[in-house]
């Protein structure tokens, strides 16, 4: 069939105004790194440069903490809960005001569509920051016993939700009374430097808030300071690993939310046309870098062949290319060393025997592109069905029963998302009731909402973020 | 040539508790145990590395099913432990006074707080989902509804100077969420925690949901921490070894409980042991037409 092409529609890139280069951000200034070590962030979509930011080393971690120890104690920890909430509700109306501008500094540093910056990133991460402001003086309420802070928190977060990871980690730490140290990822620091500027914009007493830019050595640095009191992490389980050994032994509190390899159940008996756009989204959004990503798609047998052909026929309708128009649904993978691994997880997957399938789609000349792939004939010993992808590549995998759907979806050392398709309520409650995970989408997937808690069971960590649960991480 | 009693009395073996059944250590070995005053009571089985993977294999086991249970159905095994126990209080009391050195009325009294806290865990049986799981207000037409759902196997040092209420008060937090236990009794005061594993034994409580090992703790708590399929460790009764087995634990991220001084004797410990072997599962709908 002929398919019309659209005309190219453009978000405006002049709303930014990027800085050739970046300080690091410490007692409510940016200061410079004593660290000379500097990082080039580069748009992953055409690899042009886009700033110079540092990379802190262990003094300039050294005063983060400190700054965040003076705060806590003399400001933020002794202010009125009523009083710190206001806050939080002045930074959440700043990110609503300056949205559309954040929402193309996210898919510059990204690569994510704009479609899903503006539409997803930005509200939720405002709405993340107005949920948790009105928690700030209720703690007494939220059923933890203690209400009091635990001093400074160490925060470690990935590049494929940059601003959104700030706030789902930086909301709740401020709300209960703690002062942070956060290191935003080596790839994409650009809006956790913008949300620098709306702590000033805001008022937020200095050292409150800290922000270390820097790759794996500052992250390192960070976790292992000896005045943080908790740490939180989001990204690899192999780091989490490392964190959680790091930590060990110590009075740090933890609290990991690492990777997984989401199972989507389709039951033959599902609104098909449904299940198909909850596959595209589960596995499709944001490229595929989403640790609760639909990754493996089981489907019963009987209904196998229709609902795959109609998926592919959905996929080819897909739009890759350009962020920043209005228009692309998949945009551009975040660096070429995620490139590098998804490749080789691809590879593997032809090598191993299953068969890989893409659309017939060009991918720009520059910059960091992996089109949508489907792999059948997987099997459960699969590379691609073992080890989280973190890319656009769905691996499908069948059923006959629902005992063996849920054996298989559970047949992983992950425990952090699945999904379910049926319109029977019985079913669906049997299966969500034996699904080792920690979020179960019905009918639906991939929505996120911050009075919602998130996070995994098994090696996919340790922990909830959001909701009322959210609060226990950052309370002792 | 002594005195020759006219009836020559029974003397227990004091075994294992893995999987239901009361076996002999795999490795053949026992250790003597003996009072405060250093009166020798009797020999434990000291049980072993293979021991450990038993036992784990036991609990894995009855998870699936033991999880499955109604809450309210745990809470009346768990009821029925307190019953079992109170009907053999005289060898409780007896066995906790040579083990721990104290007085009768002392012995009395751990031994009647920790049936007490078998009915106060069985009470908490079908109130922990609605304390800690509810609907959540989310902006969208969708039913978005949390609850707690038990964390799998349990790995679970018992406190060492607290022979059977600090056993008890570690154990009946783990399993009353329906987690399955494998326990590592104090070392040098096992024989109590075996006497309870035949209480256990007796009280409809499905083999391999606790399981109960005697020994060393330098040599079953490694294995124990670094298990690939234990979820979850308790280390109320590691000592020194905590920061050691919290770093084996990482290698399959385990949730820890680190130990924090904590009190025995307070009779309403709430949520503080039960919350740590808890995942919160999330479950979405869309509401529509």
């Amino acid at each position: 069939m002929e398919i019309f092409e659209y005309a190219p529609a453009p978000e405006s890139r002049s709303i930014v105004s990027i800085r050739p280069s970046y300080n690091l951000f410490i007692d409510g200034e940016f200061v410079e790194a004593e660290s000379d070590e500097r990082i080039v962030t580069v748009n992953p979509a055409d690899e042009e440069p886009l700033a110079e930011v540092a990379a802190a080393g262990d003094a300039d971690v050294a005063r983060a903490f400190a700054a965040a120890r003076r705060a806590f104690e003399r400001v933020w920890s002794p202010l009125p809960g009523a009083e710190r909430g206001k806050y939080l509700f002045r930074i959440a109306r700043i990110i609503q005001e300056r949205a559309r501008e954040l929402a193309v500094l996210e898919s510059l540093d990204n690569g994510k569509p704009i479609k899903e910056t503006r539409d997803v990133d930005l509200p939720l991460v405002a709405a993340h920051f107005f949920y948790y402001a009105g928690w700030a003086d209720k703690l007494a309420h939220a059923g933890h016993g203690s209400t009091r802070p635990l001093g400074v928190a160490a925060q470690v977060i990935p590049w494929n939700f940059p601003l959104l990871m700030l706030a789902w980690k930086v909301a709740p730490a401020l709300a209960t009374g703690n002062t942070v140290v956060l290191k935003p990822a080596e790839t994409t620091p650009l809006t956790a430097l913008a949300f620098a500027e709306i702590c000033q914009e805001a008022g937020l007493p200095p050292g409150v808030v800290n922000i270390v830019t820097g790759a794996g050595a500052t992250g390192r640095a960070v976790v292992a300071h000896p005045d943080a009191d908790k740490v939180a992490f989001t990204g690899s389980t192999e780091v989490g690993r490392q964190i959680a050994r790091a930590v060990a032994g110590t009075r740090k509190r933890l609290t990991l939310e690492l990777g997984g390899k989401g199972a989507n159940i389709v039951y033959d008996d599902a609104a098909i046309d449904q299940a198909v756009e909850g596959i595209v989204t589960g596995i499709f959004f944001n490229q595929g870098h989403v640790c609760c990503a639909g990754s493996r798609l089981l489907v019963q047998e009987s209904i196998a062949d229709e609902l795959l052909s109609r998926l592919r026929a959905r996929i080819e309708r897909l739009r890759l290319g350009d962020p920043l128009d209005k228009n692309t649904d998949i945009g551009a993978v975040n660096s070429a060393a995620q490139l590098a691994r998804i490749r080789e997880l691809a590879a593997a997957g032809e090598s191993e025997g299953a068969t890989g399938w893409s659309p017939a789609c060009s991918l720009p000349e520059r910059g960091y592109w992996f089109p949508p792939t489907v792999f059948t004939g997987v099997t459960q010993a699969h590379r691609i069905a073992r080890e989280e992808i973190f890319g656009p590549v769905l691996s499908v995998l069948t059923f006959r029963t629902p005992e063996e759907a849920v054996s298989k979806a559970n047949n992983t050392p992950y425990g952090l998302s699945a999904g379910v398709w049926t319109e029977k309520g019985s079913l669906m409650l049997w299966t969500a009731s034996r699904l080792r995970a920690g979020v179960v989408w019905s009918n639906t997937f991939n929505v996120f909402d911050p009075a919602s808690p998130f996070g995994g069971y098994k090696e996919s960590g340790y922990g909830r973020e959001g909701g009322r649960h959210g609060l226990e991480a950052y309370l002792g | 040539m002594a005195d020759i009693p006219s009836r020559l009395a029974v003397r227990r073996t004091y075994k294992l508790y893995i999987g239901g059944a009361f076996p002999r250590s795999e490795s053949g070995r026992s250790y003597p145990v003996t009072s405060p005053a250093e009166d020798h009571l009797a020999n434990a089985a000291l049980a072993s590395r293979k021991d450990v993977r038993d036992a784990v294999v036991a609990a894995r086991k009855a998870f699936p099913g033991w999880s499955g249970r109604t809450a309210y159905n745990r809470g009346q095994i768990l009821y029925r432990i307190a019953e079992m126990m109170e009907g053999r209080r005289a060898q409780f009391a007896a066995e906790v006074a040579a083990a721990e050195g104290v007085g009768e009325d002392r012995a009395q009294a751990l031994v009647s707080a920790a049936v007490d806290r078998w009915v106060y865990y069985a009470g908490w049986a079908d109130k922990i989902g609605q304390v800690l799981g509810g609907a959540n207000p989310v902006s969208g037409p969708y039913f978005n509804l949390s609850e707690p759902d038990p964390t799998g196997v349990v790995g679970v040092l018992a406190p060492t100077g607290s022979s059977l209420l600090g056993l008890v008060s570690v154990l009946a937090p783990v399993i009353t969420s329906g987690n399955t236990a494998v326990l590592v009794a104090s070392e040098r005061l096992p024989l109590p925690a075996v006497t309870l594993a035949e209480a256990l034994a007796t009280s409809d409580l499905p083999a391999g949901v606790a399981n109960i090992l005697t020994g060393r703790l330098a040599e079953l708590a490694p294995p124990l921490a670094g298990h690939a399929d234990v979820n979850a460790l308790d280390l109320a009764g590691s000592g020194s070894l905590a920061g050691e087995l919290e770093a084996l634990a990482a290698t399959t991220l385990k949730r820890v409980l680190r130990p924090a001084g904590d009190d025995w004797d307070d009779p309403d410990p709430g949520l503080s042991r039960i919350r740590p072997f808890l995942e919160v599962k999330t479950v979405w709908h869309p509401i529509g037409r």
